[in-house]
């Protein structure tokens, strides 16, 4: 009885926990979309214009203008927009025509495999690079990583992809020039999740996974820069953090060795504030690095969103904007269970 | 010793790496063109809807027209899908014979269905440029007595009035009148809209090439048409969207494109010393302009336009700001247009301009603001003029905008002054008079807004003169309006016309035949090829 009871309650807190979720979820997403649909009308920036052009006369500019209920009070056009969006029709572009959604779903891949692949070269760098920084505190190698850290801040990202450009693609040949593969391999897979390097893996196609790899490997190594720019500030303040806990005098005295002090121990206590860091530096790379994505000529979310926002693509803003507030919710949520797992206080 | 050779490996590893990468980037293919361009501006490649300056050029390589125009000489007419024509004695029946023999790329052959069909569906989805068909008086309602088919082989086309024939012949030689494929469109029909929600990412044409695929702001595809007569050389053209500039002149010094499209004039004279890079250019129909809002009651008085005129540095613009990319022209009508004006009487006379402002009782200059789109031309071209315009005492505020916010701003008259572009939208005079020098109702509520309406200016008798040498049928007396016209706004109008645009491409030296032509669906890769 009582076993059954736990079960009970057990699935009971977890159902709370589910509706705790999607309340949050459904709050944020809809004062997103308020303040963005409220922006996006008062910007003075007239969307018939980049549908129908300059030259159009007065009564297809009508038509088109009726077509897209701007004539209609801008209360309305919102209550419209939230009961269309809440049965997951979320408009079409203007300007590709295209259900956003669609859009989304072809410009989303690429922003997730850049963005996945910088985080990666950002944590595998950037948190051994804090811990020795905090370890070696005052040292040539913590003032190095200084540098590092603040010169990723600093420089402008476009200027650091050109020259990245200029030297590892024009002079030294190294890596591939700016798109994501080469026009030659670009018909010789199907695109099935979007992500090139793994359609191009799984079709066999190696050829194209290797002209791939060459394209993608400069702009990732570029966010993962900025990436562990942060990584690894954050990190040593935690860690310095965690070495001078009582704990880590204790486990010294024990006389355990200085290396299992700090990856195991304190690493350990500081790996969990990191996951909010590492899980808000991802998501700030999902939404797309309009720069970067401009210099290196690759179709992700940021290019659409900005050259949406540039023609008053209300419906493609609003689309992208939901789908960067559900991204930011759900890593919240991940790193929220990720704290669980790793800090038994929070069980 | 024992370390050494893992070194080694490693090092072996890197380079090995390292070359792989460069051999993976070979040259493009041979018999493959690819070109760096900014297409954002592609909305559809429905010819009856393209309006934009990437996609008209796309339509010109892909689809074929009733007539076409020689494009180092407009004035040559010719028979492209027609073989032949004639012209009733009331100058208000068009008879086109068309040329037997002849197939779509689907293989469907090439009647007068398939063309009176085209035309009578520009006008039938009233898209934005379906008023140059439109223009003639046609509506959907009549479309079926005015276009007709008398026979397999031959179509009539009425107009409503006995226009000067040049201009009906030229706007049925614009891509709004390309000629689609009416047995495959009628296929792809769903609910009566001639297929048009299919043709948007499609293609159904006769053209040279093929359009065979297109993703949005990635890539386009045009591959060779069979069943064109004259077969391209190259056997795919390939036109990737690269935004950023500076990454389009690295990818062609690196030989990764063979053309590079959007370079600014400083990356222009930067590649033009690389061997093995050409600059091809091609002047373009388009004019850049300041407009007068003659709102403000500053730049209403007629001595203030005048003054202005006198205070730009023509040559300094087009030698060091746009250097290869445009030359000194003042008059609406550009280069190569019937009846175009190529005298500049202006230049930077701050002497003459100060008089000019004195007598109109601003002896001490006055504050002016002007709309600039941030692009790096047009925002150093403000810059320049706002230095030679303190030099009379007017005081240049210069507001940086995008540039839809400008064209919004614009369209409502609320600027004090616009630095704009216009293009022609056919290769008939009547394209810019209608814009520059008529204007039927200034009211606020206007139906048309023609750049004189924009700039609040009534330009009085020259509008019934722009609508009289629209029906001149004999060319020279034609010409000869147009010149009258251009004189009146050069002296008096609110425009302060300074360049005309010359479209520039680097190209690497082994591209043959690459073609910039006057408009940009005159941009022709049909006869390029590479050595």
């Amino acid at each position: 009885m009582s076993r059954g009871g736990g079960h009970v309650g057990a699935l009971r807190s977890f159902l709370k926990k589910v509706a705790q979720f999607v309340i949050v979820l459904a709050t944020t997403l809809l004062g997103l979309v308020a303040v963005t649909f409220f922006i996006g009308r008062v910007v003075p920036i007239d969307p018939v214009i980049a549908i129908v052009g300059d030259r159009a006369p007065a009564h297809v500019y009508e038509r088109v203008r009726q077509e897209l209920g701007l004539d209609r009070p801008l209360i309305e056009q919102f209550v419209i927009y939230v009961k269309k969006a809440a049965t997951g029709d979320f408009g079409n572009s203007v300007l590709t025509t295209n259900p956003v959604m669609t859009d989304i779903i072809n410009v989303f891949p690429a922003t997730l495999e850049l963005a996945t692949l910088g985080t990666i070269i950002g944590v595998i760098v950037g948190i051994p690079l804090g811990v020795l920084a905090a370890v070696k505190r005052g040292s040539l190698l913590d003032q190095f990583v200084r540098v590092l850290g603040l010169v990723g801040y600093s420089v402008p990202i476009f200027w650091l992809g050109l020259m990245g450009l200029l030297l590892f693609y024009a002079k030294l040949g190294w890596v591939a020039g700016p798109g994501r593969i080469d026009v030659t391999y670009s018909y010789l897979y199907t695109p099935v999740t979007g992500i090139v390097l793994l359609d191009t893996a799984m079709q066999g196609q190696w050829d194209a996974f290797w002209d791939a790899v060459s394209h993608v490997l400069l702009p990732a190594c570029l966010l993962g820069y900025f990436s562990l720019a942060y990584i690894s500030r954050m990190t040593r303040s935690f860690m310095l953090n965690e070495l001078a806990q009582e704990y880590v005098i204790a486990a010294r005295v024990k006389g355990l060795s200085e290396l299992r002090v700090i990856w195991r121990h304190a690493l350990r206590n500081a790996a969990v504030p990191l996951i909010t860091v590492i899980a808000l530096s991802y998501a700030n790379l999902l939404e797309g690095s309009v720069l970067t994505e401009t210099v290196f000529a690759w179709p992700g979310l940021g290019q659409y969103i900005t050259n949406s926002l540039q023609n008053a693509d209300m419906n493609a803003v609003l689309g992208g904007t939901l789908v960067i507030g559900t991204v930011f919710v759900l890593l919240n949520l991940v790193s929220d269970l990720l704290y669980r797992l790793l800090d038994p206080r929070t069980r | 010793m024992k370390r050494l050779p893992k070194f080694l490996l490693s090092a072996a590893m890197v380079a090995a790496m390292a070359t792989s990468f460069s051999a993976v980037q070979a040259a493009t293919p041979p018999d493959t063109l690819v070109q760096a361009w900014q297409s954002d501006d592609i909305i559809s490649l429905d010819p009856a809807e393209v309006f934009e300056f990437s996609s008209s050029e796309i339509i010109g390589n892909t689809y074929e027209r009733l007539i076409a125009y020689d494009i180092k000489d407009v004035s040559k007419i010719y028979g492209q899908v027609a073989e032949s024509w004639t012209i009733s004695p009331d100058g208000k029946t068009f008879t086109f014979k068309i040329k037997p023999n002849r197939k779509f790329a689907s293989g469907n052959p090439i009647t007068a269905e398939d063309v009176v069909y085209s035309l009578q569906r520009a006008v039938a989805l009233d898209k934005s440029p379906a008023f140059i068909l439109g223009q003639f008086g046609l509506t959907k309602d009549d479309m079926k007595d005015k276009i007709k088919q008398t026979g397999p082989l031959e179509m009539t086309f009425e107009v409503d009035k006995p226009y000067a024939p040049t201009l009906v012949l030229y706007c049925l030689g614009n891509s709004v009148a390309s000629i689609v494929d009416k047995k495959l469109l009628t296929q792809n029909e769903k609910d009566g809209d001639w297929g048009y929600n299919w043709l948007k990412t499609k293609y159904a044409g006769s053209g040279p090439y093929i359009m065979r695929d297109w993703k949005a702001n990635e890539v386009l595809v045009l591959e060779r048409n069979p069943n064109y007569e004259q077969k391209t050389p190259l056997a795919r053209v390939i036109f990737r969207h690269i935004k950023e500039t500076a990454s389009q002149r690295l990818l062609l010094e690196k030989g990764d494109v063979d053309v590079a499209r959007n370079l600014n004039p400083e990356e222009i004279a930067a590649v033009a010393k690389n061997p093995d890079i050409q600059i091809q250019s091609g002047p373009k129909g388009t004019v850049y302009y300041l407009g007068l809002n003659q709102k403000n009651p500053n730049l209403a008085k007629p001595e203030v336009r005048q003054a202005l005129k006198w205070l730009v540095d023509y040559q300094a613009i087009a030698d060091t700001i746009m250097k290869s990319k445009g030359d000194v022209h003042q008059n609406f009508l550009p280069k190569g247009f019937l009846g175009a004006e190529t005298n500049n009487p202006y230049k930077l006379d701050v002497a003459k301009a100060k008089e000019l402002l004195a007598k109109a009782g601003l002896k001490d200059g006055f504050t002016v603001t002007m709309d600039t789109r941030s692009t790096a031309d047009i925002t150093g071209i403000a810059q320049a003029m706002q230095a030679t315009f303190a030099q009379a005492g007017i005081k240049l505020e210069i507001l940086p905008m995008d540039s839809k916010q400008a064209l919004t701003k614009y369209r409502a008259r609320q600027h004090d002054i616009y630095i704009g572009n216009w293009g022609s939208d056919y290769q008939d005079p009547n394209s810019n008079a209608d814009t520059f020098a008529s204007n039927e109702d200034n009211s606020d509520n206007a139906k048309a807004k023609p750049l004189a309406w924009r700039n609040a200016w009534d330009p009085g008798p020259l509008t019934a003169k722009t609508r009289a040498a629209v029906m001149e049928r004999d060319a020279e007396k034609r010409a000869q309006m147009y010149k009258e016209l251009q004189k009146a706004v050069l002296d008096d109008g609110p425009f302060v016309i300074f360049l005309q645009q010359t479209e520039v491409a680097a190209v690497r030296k082994n591209v043959q035949n690459f073609i910039l032509g006057p408009s940009f669906s005159d941009n022709d890769v049909s006869q390029t090829k590479k050595n």
